[in-house]
């Protein structure tokens, strides 16, 4: 049923037609609406949950641990501080081959302390094994939860899959949902029945002490599973569309007007969408423009960047966050995906915008078509405001 | 019910290793039907190096501090699937796993009333990473980084009061042991797991390679720390206290038997100290036992 309503609120109903038996959070802005959503339904008896209230997210990510671990689906949802704070429970829960599937209301980084919108908690987040992909809009992400559930729980999978959605543009953002029927998501999403679980009847010991003789294969392990998934994405999103009707083409990538294009700018999440405004009006002057949105950023799909992205004679990749003292972590992966190839495009540089929570506008985006030229720049950052980077401290 | 034991010879425990007869005395107390969630230290290390494990019951490590939410985390699972009843949930860690770095979980899961049995086992140091000082290391302790030298003379602080912070929680059971009384051990566990609610036991475990005592001494240090006073063995029951009654021996008869204290014992004044911490205890706990008419 369509439903014009928050984002937080599309994600919770999403969640709750998924049935987890658990769900631990702990508060922060902007995730907060997801999990009040989520604690009403459980209050109203809407939803049959356990909902474990945690004094921090470093035990929201242990709690649904420890219930996914018992063999039963759980959730989670975090955002900013409570990423980093939940750092290394990620990399555990993806070691233990738990699949979970956690909602990342994308925020950024102190210091400064900031509440607003970039990407760079879950950016931070990108060698945790985790499956990452990045919602555009509050429809896909929402949909993006069935996917997950599907994904982790497979049995050649068994992999953590973390939902990016732009906080507050997204999280705060209201637009027409369409929220599936419960039969639909069954259908699509099957009863979670785990491989090995913690069960009296059949004791058995779960993250043991690993040496240097079995810890090696265990990461390869992980490293192959990365692969499949990227194999295993496209049929998903052809059978969501076989049930629910929409088309998530292969969800590692979307290829918008790149045909023929001479400038492509490459981007992840809601940000797509002001770019594909952008493009629209400069295709309608004529100007041979189009976007690349990268969906899954792990597993990153470099095959299916690299053909979109080969004809193409300036790319431009916008990042919303920043590898300090490095190059910025998208613009690093378009790069590697055309390394070492006869054929690419002549020019691939970097921005970054966006951070904490600054607007990227329409012009925002035309200034970056309009610096991409032949002459190819590296973290170019869009929108500074160079009066305040004329005070120089301790002179 | 098979006499299957639940955690098996064949560990790499150190010899006269405390913390690994505790274990034995808990799991055994609290029977198969029991799920374990440890956190990161010497009993995780030494009782499930892959491909071999000592648990012969369903047993989750994670992380360090962890503990308590992971099975916060199983606790709810098991009530979802209806099974809670008939499932017991133990989370345990070392003294620095519990007091230290866990303790902000355990005190949400005391909090959040889980029916679970906390047991900390407290060889009073990080002996898994070389006898560094804890939250639980005794005052006057020589450890790695409460050395000796002329500017220090071991651990400048007493021990954290764990079961008085357990019980400010107002949770239903609260108690201490040894591993010099296993049937004590026995007794509390199998109380704890009758009661429903948030649980925790905190059992003192000689470290002879920590505490610098004779393995096969670990018993009788133990006892010697429970006869002295500086480890009372008591136990709340819905705030009610209880404690087992003792005719103090002298401190110096406890510190005599282990390495760690050995610099204190020509030191009158850091004896009266450590005399000061049993003479509280026994105070406050009323340990003196009362000769009978």
């Amino acid at each position: 049923m369509k439903e014009f309503i928050e984002g937080s609120r599309a994600v919770a109903e999403a969640v709750r037609l998924c049935k987890p038996g658990v769900i631990s959070a702990y508060p922060i802005t902007p995730q907060t609406h997801i999990v009040e959503e989520l604690a009403q339904m459980v209050a109203e008896g809407s939803l049959n949950s356990q909902f474990v209230n945690v004094e921090s997210e470093h035990s929201a990510a242990s709690v649904v641990l420890g219930a996914s671990a018992t063999g039963v689906r759980a959730y989670t949802a975090s955002s900013s501080q409570g990423i980093l704070l939940m750092c290394e429970v990620l990399f555990n829960i993806a070691g233990m081959r738990l699949p979970l599937v956690l909602t990342c209301a994308n925020r950024a980084i102190s210091a400064p302390i900031n509440i607003w919108n970039d990407q760079q908690d879950s950016i931070s987040m990108r060698d945790a094994g985790w499956v990452q992909i990045y919602a555009e809009n509050n429809q896909e992400a929402a949909d993006m939860h069935f996917i997950a559930y599907r994904l982790a729980e497979d049995k050649n999978i068994m992999l953590p899959v973390m939902v990016c959605m732009d906080g507050f543009i997204l999280t705060h953002g209201i637009e027409t949902v369409d929220i599936p029927k419960q039969e639909e998501v069954d259908k699509f999403l099957p009863v979670y029945s785990p491989l090995y679980k913690l069960d009296t009847a059949t004791p058995m010991t779960l993250g043991p002490l690993v040496g240097p003789d079995y810890y090696l294969e265990t990461r390869y392990a992980i490293q192959e599973t990365h692969k499949d998934v990227l194999t295993l994405l496209p049929k998903l999103a052809a059978d969501f569309k076989a049930v629910f009707g929409r088309d998530y083409k292969n969800l590692l990538i979307e290829e918008y007007r790149t045909e023929g294009a001479e400038k492509v700018i490459v981007a992840m999440g809601s940000v797509c969408g002001t770019v594909k405004t952008v493009v629209d009006q400069m295709r309608a002057k004529g100007k041979k423009v189009g976007l690349l949105r990268v969906v899954s950023y792990r597993p990153f799909p470099y095959q299916e960047v690299y053909q979109a992205l080969k004809d193409i004679p300036k790319v431009a990749v916008l990042d919303k966050s920043v590898s300090l003292g490095g190059y910025a972590p998208l613009a690093v992966e378009v790069k590697a995906a055309c390394y070492g190839k006869k054929k690419t495009p002549k020019v691939i540089s970097s921005f970054v915008a966006g951070l904490g929570g600054r607007d990227i506008t329409v012009e925002s985006i035309e200034e970056i078509y309009r610096r991409l030229t032949t002459k190819e720049v590296n973290l170019d950052f869009i929108d500074l405001k160079p009066e305040l980077l004329k005070e120089k401290y301790g002179q | 019910m098979d006499n299957k034991p639940l955690f098996i010879a064949g560990h790499t425990a150190c010899a006269g290793c405390g913390q690994s007869l505790a274990a034995r005395l808990v799991i055994e107390a609290a029977g198969a039907n029991t799920i374990v969630a440890n956190n990161t230290g010497c009993l995780e290390v030494f009782s499930t190096a892959f491909p071999e494990s000592a648990w012969n019951v369903p047993f989750i490590h994670s992380l360090f501090e962890n503990c308590a939410a992971v099975a916060s985390g199983v606790e709810a699972a098991l009530k979802f699937l209806g099974k809670k009843d008939t499932t017991n949930v133990i989370a345990q860690g070392g003294d620095g796993g519990t007091a230290d770095i866990g303790l902000q979980a355990l005190s949400g899961m005391w909090e959040r009333g889980h029916d679970i049995l906390y047991v900390c086992y407290d060889n009073e140091a990080y002996m898994n990473t070389g006898i560094q000082r804890s939250g639980l290391t005794p005052f006057a302790t020589n450890t790695t980084t409460s050395p000796i030298a002329e500017k220090s003379f071991g651990n400048p602080r007493p021990k954290k009061p764990m079961p008085e912070i357990a019980n400010a929680h107002g949770i239903p059971y609260v108690a201490t042991a040894s591993a010099g009384y296993p049937q004590d051990i026995q007794r509390k566990v199998k109380k704890a797991i009758s009661i429903k609610g948030p649980k925790y036991i905190q059992i003192h475990v000689p470290c002879p390679l920590g505490w610098r005592h004779e393995s096969a001494l670990t018993i009788d240090v133990a006892k010697l720390a429970v006869e002295t006073g500086l480890y009372p063995l008591i136990e709340y029951e819905n705030g009610k206290l209880t404690a087992r009654q003792i005719q103090p021996k002298p401190v110096e008869e406890y510190l005599k038997t282990q390495g760690r204290f050995k610099h204190i014992l020509n030191n009158p004044e850091a004896i009266k100290q450590v005399q000061e911490v049993a003479d509280r205890n026994i105070q406050k706990y009323g340990l003196r036992l009362e000769k009978s008419a």
